[in-house]
C-alpha cells in the first residue's frame, strides 16, 4: 500500500469533528492498526481465545460471557493497581495533555488526545464499577460495553506506545501508559492482540528472543560480525556464548542481531569488550532483552524475563549488563527487581576495569551498557579519535522509556561528545524527559500500520528537521533498538538525508585499538573521513 | 448536553432552596440538618475514598522521572523532577501540590505549512488554576471566622491583606475578584476551545457552575444584599458548638449560598474534585526513583509458568552440539 505522500499527510484537522466522541463510532482506517493475532502464537503461551480472525472483520469471535470476563478483569485490576484505579477516578479533564501526544499531534484524532484515550475505558469503569454511573448513567460519562466499544478500546489501545510524554504534563501525574497497559491486558483476556506482539512473545518463549533466533542461528550471525570486524579493523574479536564463570551476562535486543543498524551497535560492543579484555559471554537463551510480553499482560511480561536470572543463576555470572534498549530499560529498571528479587545470587556491580562501584544498580545489579562505557571514557580508559567520526553531525534522540522511565540523559550524551566532534540538540521541548516517541514503540513497529507510525513520529521527525536544516545534522544516535528500526524509514519519509546509529557504534569507530590495522573505513564498510580516496 | 444539564441542575438546586425557605419556611432543614448532613457526608466520603485508594497495592514502583537519575557522582542528579530520596519526594510532591509544576511545563501546539510544528509557552490553564485554588484558599480561610469565638488574630490578618486596597465600603476582597475572574477563565475555556469543549462532560461543568454560583451569591451578600451578619455567626456558632438554633431574619440570599455550599460538599467525594486528596497518592510523582538500588516489593507478586534453560535445551540441543555451544546434557 502506497503511503500517502508527506505533504499530504501533514494536512492535520485538529478541529474536532461535530458529534461528541460518545455518539462518534469509531471507523477502522486502514494503515492505522495492525494485524490480528494469529491463534498459533496465542497458543504457543497458552493465551485465551486462539482462533483466526481479523481486526476488519464484523464478528471477531469472541466468547460468549465476554463482556463478564472483560468487566470481571476490569474489577480485578483496578483492586490490584492503586495507578490504575487513581487514574481512572481524578482526571479533571483540564486538556494539558491533549496536545502533548505524538499521535494526537500526526493525526488530529481527538481520540488520540490521553485524556480521551482514557476515557474510552474511564467510561467503561463508570458504568460497571462507581455507584454514580451505575445511576446517572450517560450524564455521568459512563457507558455499556458493548461490541463496538471494545473494538474502540482495541483500536486506540494499539494506537498508544506507552510513551508516558503525557504524563509529565499532567498535574497528577496521570500517566496513560498506565492505562493502555491494563487495557492491552484486558483484551488479552480476549484473544484480542496484534500479531506483531503476539508473534513476538512467542518467539520469545520458545527461542529465548523475539526474533524466533535458534542457538545456531545466533551463533552465526556473530561469526559474520566478526568477518567484518576482522575486514574493517584487523582485529578478530572471540566473543563466547553461555560460557559458565563469566563475569559478566551481557545481554542485548535481539534486533540488534538482526538488521542494519542496529547490527553495527552490536559489533560495537564486541569490539569495544575485546579491546577491554573483559571477561564477559553472550547467551543464546537469554538472548532477548526487550519484552514484548510487557506489551500484552504483567504477567506475560515476567514469564518471558525470568530467563535473564535463571541464566545468570546458571552461567554463575557475577553480575547483568544490558544493551542499548528502551522499553527492554523501562522493564529492567522498574520491574525486574519487584518480579524476580531479591537477587542475592548475584554481586553489586562493579567495573573490572575502572573499579568503580555501580550504586544506583547495587540491588538489582544490573548496568546499562551506556553507563558502563561512560565510567570507562570518564575515567580515560578508552583511547578514543574524535575526527574518526567528523563526517557525522550528530544529534541524539532520547527514548521514551529510559528518559521517563528511568531518567537516563546524560550518560549517552557525555558519550557522544567523547566520540564525536559535531553534537546538536533538537529543541528543549523535543527531547529529555519532554522528547517524543519514533511513533513505533510498544510493539507498533509493523508494516500494516504504517500510515499510523509516520503520523507518530511526525513530531520526532519535525525536530530532526530542525536540526537538519540548521545545523547539516546528518545522523540521528538513539539507545533503543526499536529506534533503529523505526527511525530509518521515518527519516526517509520526513528528513531525507538522515540516517541512524546506535551510540557504541560510534564509540567503536572512534576507538582505537591495540594492533589495528589502519582504519580506512567505519563498521559499515563506510570510508572514514579523509579515507574517502583509499 | 453536559453543560445545559449541569446548568439547570443548579438553577433546580436554587430553586428547591427558594422554595423551601420562602414559600415552606424549611428553616430548620435547610439552616441545621442539611449543613450538618453535608459536612458529614464531606468528612465520611473523602476518608472512604481515600482508604479505598490506600488500600490498593502499588505493584510497581512507576516514578515518571522528569531528569537526569542519581547515577555517578560526576553526573549532576535532578533530585526533584527524579527523586532519589524521601526528601526530594517530598519536595517534588510539594511543588506539584502547592505551585501545580507539572502544570507549568504546559505548552501549545504550533502546526504550520512545511509541516512545522513549534510548541509555545503557555501558561494560562497554569496562572488560571493558580489563580482559582489558591483565591478558594483564602475565601475558605476567612469564612472562619464564622465558626470561631473570639476570631483568631490570624484571620484577621488574611483579611486586611486581602481587602488591602481599601476600595468601597464593605472594603473589596481582591480575592473576590480574582476568584470569580479564574472560574468564568476555568469555563470559557471549557467552551471557547474546540479540543476542550469535546472532551468536557457534565461532570466538568456542574462543578463550576456550582462553585462560580457559591461565588456570586457570596459577593451578592456581602456587597449588594445587605444580610444580617450577626444572625450567621450565631447559626454558625450553633453547629460548631452543636447548640443549633435558627436565629429569625437572615436573608434568603444567605439559604441559597449554604445549600450550594451544602450541596458542593456531598457532591465532592463522590466527584473529579477528589483529585484534592488523590494528587497525594499519585505514584509517578510520590515515588523515588531507587529502582534498581533498592528492591520494591509487590504484595501480590506471583509465581508464573516459565520456560525453563532445560526445556530450550532439550528442543535445541542438537543444534547446540553442532554449534559448539556448550550443554548441560550431552
Amino acid at each position: 500500500m502506497a503511503n500517502p505522500k508527506p505533504e499530504e499527510l501533514a494536512k492535520i484537522e485538529y478541529q474536532p469533528v461535530k458529534t461528541g466522541w460518545l455518539e462518534t463510532p469509531t471507523v477502522f482506517k486502514k494503515g492505522m492498526f495492525c494485524y490480528a493475532s494469529k491463534a498459533k502464537s496465542l497458543e504457543t503461551v497458552s493465551f485465551p481465545n486462539p482462533r483466526q480472525w481479523s481486526a476488519s472483520d464484523e464478528d471477531w469471535k469472541l466468547p460468549d460471557n465476554w463482556q463478564e470476563i472483560f468487566i470481571e478483569g476490569l474489577r480485578e485490576r483496578v483492586d490490584k493497581y492503586r495507578s490504575f484505579r487513581l487514574f481512572l477516578d481524578i482526571c479533571v479533564r483540564c486538556g494539558a495533555c491533549a496536545d502533548k501526544c505524538h499521535y494526537y499531534i500526526g493525526s488530529g484524532d481527538p481520540k488520540n488526545m490521553p485524556v480521551l484515550r482514557a476515557e474510552l475505558l474511564r467510561s467503561i469503569y463508570r458504568k460497571y464499577c462507581t455507584t454514580s454511573g451505575k445511576i446517572m448513567g450517560k450524564i455521568a460519562g459512563a457507558r455499556d460495553l458493548n461490541v463496538d466499544v471494545l473494538k474502540e478500546i482495541w483500536y486506540y489501545a494499539y494506537q498508544c506506545s506507552e510513551c508516558r510524554r503525557c504524563s509529565v504534563f499532567c498535574p497528577y501525574g496521570i500517566d496513560t501508559a498506565e492505562i493502555t497497559i491494563l487495557a492491552r491486558e484486558l483484551l488479552n483476556l480476549l484473544g484480542l492482540n496484534i500479531e506483531w506482539i503476539a508473534g513476538p512473545v512467542a518467539n520469545c518463549w520458545l527461542t529465548g528472543n523475539h526474533l524466533g533466533l535458534q542457538p545456531h542461528t545466533i551463533k552465526d550471525t556473530f561469526e559474520m560480525f566478526i568477518e567484518d570486524i576482522e575486514k574493517y579493523t584487523g582485529i578478530k574479536v572471540a566473543p563466547t556464548f553461555n560460557r559458565k564463570g563469566a563475569e559478566i551476562l551481557f545481554v542485548v535486543p535481539s534486533g540488534s542481531l538482526f538488521a542494519d543498524p542496529g547490527t553495527f551497535t552490536a559489533m560495537g560492543e564486541l569490539l569495544l569488550f575485546h579491546e577491554l579484555g573483559l571477561d564477559y559471554t553472550w547467551s543464546t537463551f537469554a538472548s532477548e532483552g526487550g519484552d514484548f510480553g510487557f506489551f500484552t499482560s504483567n504477567e506475560m511480561a515476567k514469564r518471558l524475563h525470568n530467563k535473564i536470572y535463571e541464566e545468570a543463576r546458571r552461567l554463575k555470572v557475577k553480575w547483568v549488563m544490558g544493551g542499548e534498549c528502551g522499553h527492554m530499560w523501562r522493564v529492567w529498571h522498574q520491574y525486574h527487581n519487584t518480579w524476580f528479587g531479591p537477587m542475592d545470587f548475584l554481586e553489586q556491580p562493579v567495573s573490572p576495569i575502572t573499579g568503580t562501584k555501580f550504586e544506583n544498580a547495587r540491588s538489582n545489579k544490573t548496568v546499562h551498557v551506556c553507563e558502563f562505557t561512560a565510567d570507562l571514557i570518564k575515567h580515560g580508559k578508552l583511547n578514543l579519535d574524535k575526527s574518526r567520526n567528523d563526517n557525522l553531525i550528530v544529534t541524539y534522540h532520547d527514548s521514551c522509556n529510559t528518559s521517563r522511565g528511568m531518567g537516563f540523559l546524560e550518560e549517552p550524551r557525555y558519550i557522544i561528545n567523547s566520540v564525536c566532534n559535531n553534537f546538536f540538540e533538537m529543541p528543549p521541548q523535543t527531547i529529555r524527559e519532554q522528547t517524543f516517541c519514533c511513533g513505533s514503540g510498544s510493539g507498533l513497529n509493523a508494516s500494516e500500520d504504517m500510515e499510523l507510525r509516520l503520523r507518530g513520529g511526525l513530531p520526532r521527525a519535525n525536530a530532526v528537521r530542525h536540526v537538519h536544516q540548521k545545523h547539516g545534522v546528518n545522523m540521528l544516535a538513539c539507545i533503543c533498538a526499536i529506534d533503529r528500526a523505526v527511525l530509518p524509514p521515518l527519516m526517509d519519509y520526513w528528513v531525507p538525508g538522515v540516517d541512524v546509529t546506535g551510540v557504541h557504534e560510534m564509540v567503536a569507530n572512534a576507538l582505537i585499538c591495540k594492533g589495528e590495522k589502519e582504519r580506512t573505513t567505519n563498521l559499515r564498510g563506510e570510508p572514514l573521513p579523509g579515507m574517502e580516496g583509499e | 448536553m453536559g453543560l445545559l444539564f449541569s446548568f439547570f441542575a443548579v438553577v433546580a438546586l436554587i430553586a428547591v432552596v427558594f422554595i423551601g425557605v420562602s414559600g415552606a419556611n424549611l428553616y430548620y432543614l435547610f439552616g441545621v440538618i442539611i449543613p450538618y448532613a453535608a459536612f458529614l457526608t464531606f468528612i465520611v466520603g473523602i476518608v472512604y475514598r481515600v482508604l479505598k485508594w490506600a488500600k490498593i497495592p502499588v505493584p510497581f514502583r512507576i516514578p515518571t522521572t522528569a531528569g537526569q537519575e542519581k547515577s555517578f557522582p560526576w553526573i549532576k542528579a535532578n533530585s526533584i523532577d527524579n527523586p532519589s530520596s524521601g526528601f526530594g519526594v517530598i519536595v517534588r510532591m510539594a511543588l506539584e501540590v502547592l505551585l501545580f509544576r507539572s502544570l507549568f511545563r504546559n505548552t501549545r501546539l504550533e502546526l504550520r505549512d512545511g509541516p512545522k510544528i513549534s510548541y509555545a509557552s503557555s501558561k494560562w490553564l497554569w496562572l488560571g488554576g493558580l489563580a482559582f485554588h489558591y483565591t478558594f484558599l483564602v475565601i475558605l480561610i476567612r469564612h472562619m471566622r464564622l465558626f470561631f469565638e473570639p476570631v483568631p488574630g490570624v484571620i484577621g490578618i488574611v483579611e486586611s491583606l486581602d481587602g488591602f486596597f481599601q476600595v468601597g465600603a464593605p472594603v473589596l476582597y481582591i480575592t473576590d475578584l480574582i476568584f470569580l475572574g479564574a472560574v468564568t477563565f476555568l469555563f470559557l475555556r471549557r467552551v471557547v476551545i474546540p479540543q476542550i469543549r469535546y472532551i468536557s462532560l457534565a461532570a466538568d461543568y456542574f462543578p463550576l457552575f456550582l462553585i462560580c454560583s457559591i461565588g456570586i451569591t457570596g459577593v451578592l451578600m456581602r456587597y449588594f444584599l445587605k444580610t444580617d451578619v450577626v444572625g450567621i455567626k450565631e447559626l454558625t456558632m450553633g453547629w460548631v458548638t452543636l447548640n443549633p438554633i435558627v436565629p429569625q431574619g437572615i436573608n434568603i440570599i444567605f439559604y441559597i449560598h449554604l445549600f450550594l455550599v451544602c450541596s458542593l460538599l456531598a457532591y465532592f467525594p463522590m466527584s473529579k474534585l477528589m483529585h484534592m486528596a488523590g494528587v497525594f497518592l499519585s505514584p509517578t510523582r510520590n515515588l523515588a526513583n531507587t529502582n534498581r538500588a533498592e528492591m520494591h516489593v509487590n504484595p501480590w507478586n506471583y509465581p508464573v509458568k516459565v520456560h525453563t534453560y532445560q526445556e530450550y535445551e532439550d528442543d535445541y540441543r542438537e543444534k547446540m552440539k553442532a554449534a559448539g555451544l556448550p550443554v548441560e546434557k550431552e
